[in-house]
């Protein structure tokens, strides 16, 4: 008897080996990151210290925003839940270093997609969750309404380590004007220097801008001046060399633009499995086998539908309803005049 | 044979461990770099750097190269080092002998002075001066001149800048008039020793260096005008002043709170070199019919010196290496340029920080080197 009980149990312990290895499958298997994350339990994701709309912690310490959404998508496809992510604020600065040496396995940072960061430092930029050009902020009162006044002497207050310090030099060289920068390492010292009027203006991405407006002492005082003068596609980053963690992260952020495009809601997203659109079907789980090219189960795009929401949810919960850009510009469907198009799921 | 292994073990040893553990890194992160795709190399240094950069010592804009970025921030950081020093140490003597003046006022208030600014971390200091006391500055258009012709206000103090003819006939004025002064002190110093003769060494010197320079002017050719800061606007509401210096607010800053911070360990250093000098010493010089002028300067400041020296060495090493918080409030410092806003644009992290590294090890070696010869001269000769 106990003889057999020995047998069964090396029996079920070979099985149980077994059942692991199949279940984790080859994308799995080479995708080290993802193997990371599972064992870990949580995806790391590098945020900015706080932009409103984009990545900012509330009192609690509950980060919100377009940024953070795209890794709780991806916690959500990975993990089953998007409540496990741990979250690190960087500065413009630190943000490439901290995702190279493996400290956070995303950056979700507010971040341009440039061609020599994605070619030069060993980063993947894996596509774009806001379309942003970098504009002025002025005072109201100085009476500027365009960037064709400012004048030679002007001082502007940015941030270093960004695209913003050189699209501010080709701008005012083209212009042919001279100009003091005044570069910040962190955000919320820019803000308080243009704020206390160290700078006649204040310049970032148009989106920091309207976000960073919300922080001044007096935001009525302060007006975006309507010019963009450079093209700042921002988006999610990963390391190079993990292409399945790669195609994780930019399937994850394309599902959620794809279930607004075919209106699926964090609400209607279960009874939509029944619908009659096979490209819905797909995307909710009920038809196909997506999951399986990522080593992930079939529900991945479902849950992130259901626990983040599509990304018109994650527009309107972060940025339109809190007043930072209610207008969504160029970051509106394809199918509405916008120029989110994304591939289709399938 | 046995002895000399001994004795060279320890040390064979300790050599091969850092060998072996820079030899470890360096490997690693070869390895990991190669995972990740990353490229090592010194060539971004003869690129265009392309972002331009608020106060600089030299010619610079964005189509200069990175290795030019990089000496901007070096002589930036530079100048707030010596510039910090100088006030540091002036102030620091001053506090420092004011801690052992007999008048209670002034004792009382260096030491609250010392004990207030020496308690409060540096950074925070910085980012007082910088955005509440700087902040409380008018705005251009409200400045009040200065002696008429500078300009304090929340952009920077404007101040005239110097319009030189024939600048290098100056220079060569007051190069001479430096060679007159060592050759006279020499020539006094000998006059003293074999006659015993005392020469106002200190008025000639104070007369030479004023007189030769003045010549200049009136025979040499030499002219000077000033350009006085004019005020200028840019917008309804905003103003700037146009033509002569202008000294960021965050150089005055942060000069500010590296002085104000260092002073207070330099002055303390200064009260231990004099308490430390013996008071027989001092009432031995009186008796012997020194004045008080000289028992402080031939007797007690020679001795006390000794003692003010290496600690003061390791308060200059502090100030200069404490400049790098100047990245927080936006002067462009080596930090700031090259280790930030550089290595953003290049993403050579290790190649950025080694040089930043390695360029603040020089500095601090180059004033440790300074100052020790500067000690040994002092120090006392036993012969």
């Amino acid at each position: 008897m106990f003889k057999y009980l020995k047998q069964l149990t090396s029996l079920v312990a070979m099985v149980a080996v077994l059942f692991t290895f199949t279940t984790e499958s080859m994308a799995a298997k080479k995708s080290k990151t993802l193997k990371n994350t599972q064992k870990k339990g949580f995806v790391r994701c590098g945020v900015s210290q706080g932009l409103p709309g984009f990545s900012n912690a509330d009192a609690a310490g509950n980060w919100t925003g377009v940024d953070v959404d795209v890794c709780r998508a991806v916690a959500a496809a990975v993990l089953g839940d998007a409540n496990k992510v741990k979250f690190t604020p960087l500065s413009a600065k630190e943000r490439f270093t901290a995702l190279t040496s493996g400290e956070i396995d995303i950056l979700s940072r507010n971040t341009t997609w440039t061609l020599s960061r994605d070619a030069d430092i060993g980063l993947t930029f894996v596509g774009v969750n806001f379309y942003d050009g970098q504009g002025f902020m002025v005072r109201k009162s100085s009476g500027i309404t365009s960037v064709n006044q400012f004048k030679n002497g002007i001082s502007a207050c940015t941030n270093i380590g960004t695209t913003t310090e050189l699209n501010m030099r080709d701008f005012f060289n083209s212009k042919g004007i001279s100009y003091e920068p005044v570069a910040f390492e962190k955000a919320d010292e820019v803000v308080a220097a243009y704020d206390s009027g160290r700078c006649d203006t204040y310049t970032t991405d148009k989106s920091g801008l309207a976000a960073q407006r919300t922080k001044m002492s007096n935001p009525d005082e302060h007006i975006v001046l309507p010019e963009t003068i450079s093209k700042e596609p921002l988006g999610p980053v990963v390391r190079q060399g993990d292409s399945v963690w790669e195609d994780i992260v930019r399937w994850s952020l394309n599902a959620m633009i794809e279930a607004e495009e075919y209106g699926i809601t964090s609400a209607n997203a279960d009874s939509m499995k029944t619908s009659e659109n096979p490209a819905i079907k797909r995307l909710v789980g009920a038809e196909g086998e997506l999951g399986a090219a990522f080593g992930l189960d079939n529900e991945w795009s479902l849950r992130i539908i259901k626990q983040v929401g599509n990304y018109g949810e994650s527009y309107k919960r972060n940025i339109a309803d809190t007043g930072i850009l209610p207008d969504r510009g160029p970051n509106q469907l394809w199918t509405k005049g916008g120029i989110l198009y994304v591939p289709p799921a399938r | 044979m046995n002895f000399k292994l001994k004795d060279l073990g320890p040390q064979l040893i300790t050599v091969l461990a850092v060998v072996f553990i820079f030899g470890f890194f360096t490997y690693n992160a070869q390895i990991n770099m190669e995972n990740r795709g990353i490229d090592f190399g010194y060539g971004f240094l003869s690129q265009e750097s392309s972002f331009d950069v608020q106060f600089s010592l030299i010619e610079y804009d964005g189509s200069h190269s990175y290795f030019r970025a990089y000496l901007v921030g070096l002589l930036n950081t530079i100048l707030v080092s010596v510039i910090g020093i100088i006030i540091a140490t002036i102030l620091g003597v001053i506090v420092g002998v004011a801690r052992l003046s007999p008048n209670y006022l002034i004792n009382k208030f260096a030491a609250y002075y010392v004990e207030f600014f020496r308690n409060i971390p540096l950074l925070l200091q910085i980012f007082f001066w910088y955005f509440a006391a700087l902040r409380a500055l008018p705005l251009p258009q409200d400045a009040e001149a200065i002696f008429g012709v500078f300009f304090l206000t929340i952009k920077g103090l404007y101040v005239p800048a110097f319009i030189w003819e024939n600048l290098n006939i100056f220079f060569y004025s007051i190069l001479a008039a430096l060679i007159a002064i060592i050759v006279i002190r020499i020539h006094a110093k000998k006059l003293r020793e074999t006659q015993g003769k005392q020469l106002p060494v200190f008025l000639i010197s104070i007369g030479l260096i004023f007189i030769l320079p003045l010549l200049s002017f009136l025979i040499g050719g030499v002219s000077l005008s000033f350009e006085i800061p004019q005020l200028k606007q840019l917008a309804a509401t905003s103003f700037v002043y146009d033509g002569g210096l202008s000294l960021p607010p965050e150089l005055i800053a942060l000069t500010l709170s590296l002085s104000l911070y260092t002073a207070t360990f330099i002055a303390e250093c200064v009260r231990a070199g004099i308490q430390g000098v013996g008071k027989g010493q001092k009432e031995a010089a009186a008796s012997i019919g020194l004045t008080p002028n000289q028992v402080l300067k031939l007797v007690i400041m020679p001795q006390a010196l000794r003692i003010i020296i290496p600690p003061t060495t390791n308060q200059y090493l502090n100030l200069t290496k404490n400049s790098s918080l100047a990245a927080a409030i936006a002067y462009p410092d080596l930090v700031l340029v090259f280790a930030g806003t550089a290595l953003m644009q290049t993403g050579k992290a290790i190649e950025i920080v080694s040089i930043t590294m390695f360029t603040y090890l020089s500095l601090s070696i180059s004033i440790s080197i300074l100052m020790n010869w500067y000690n040994k001269r002092i120090a006392i000769q036993e012969k």
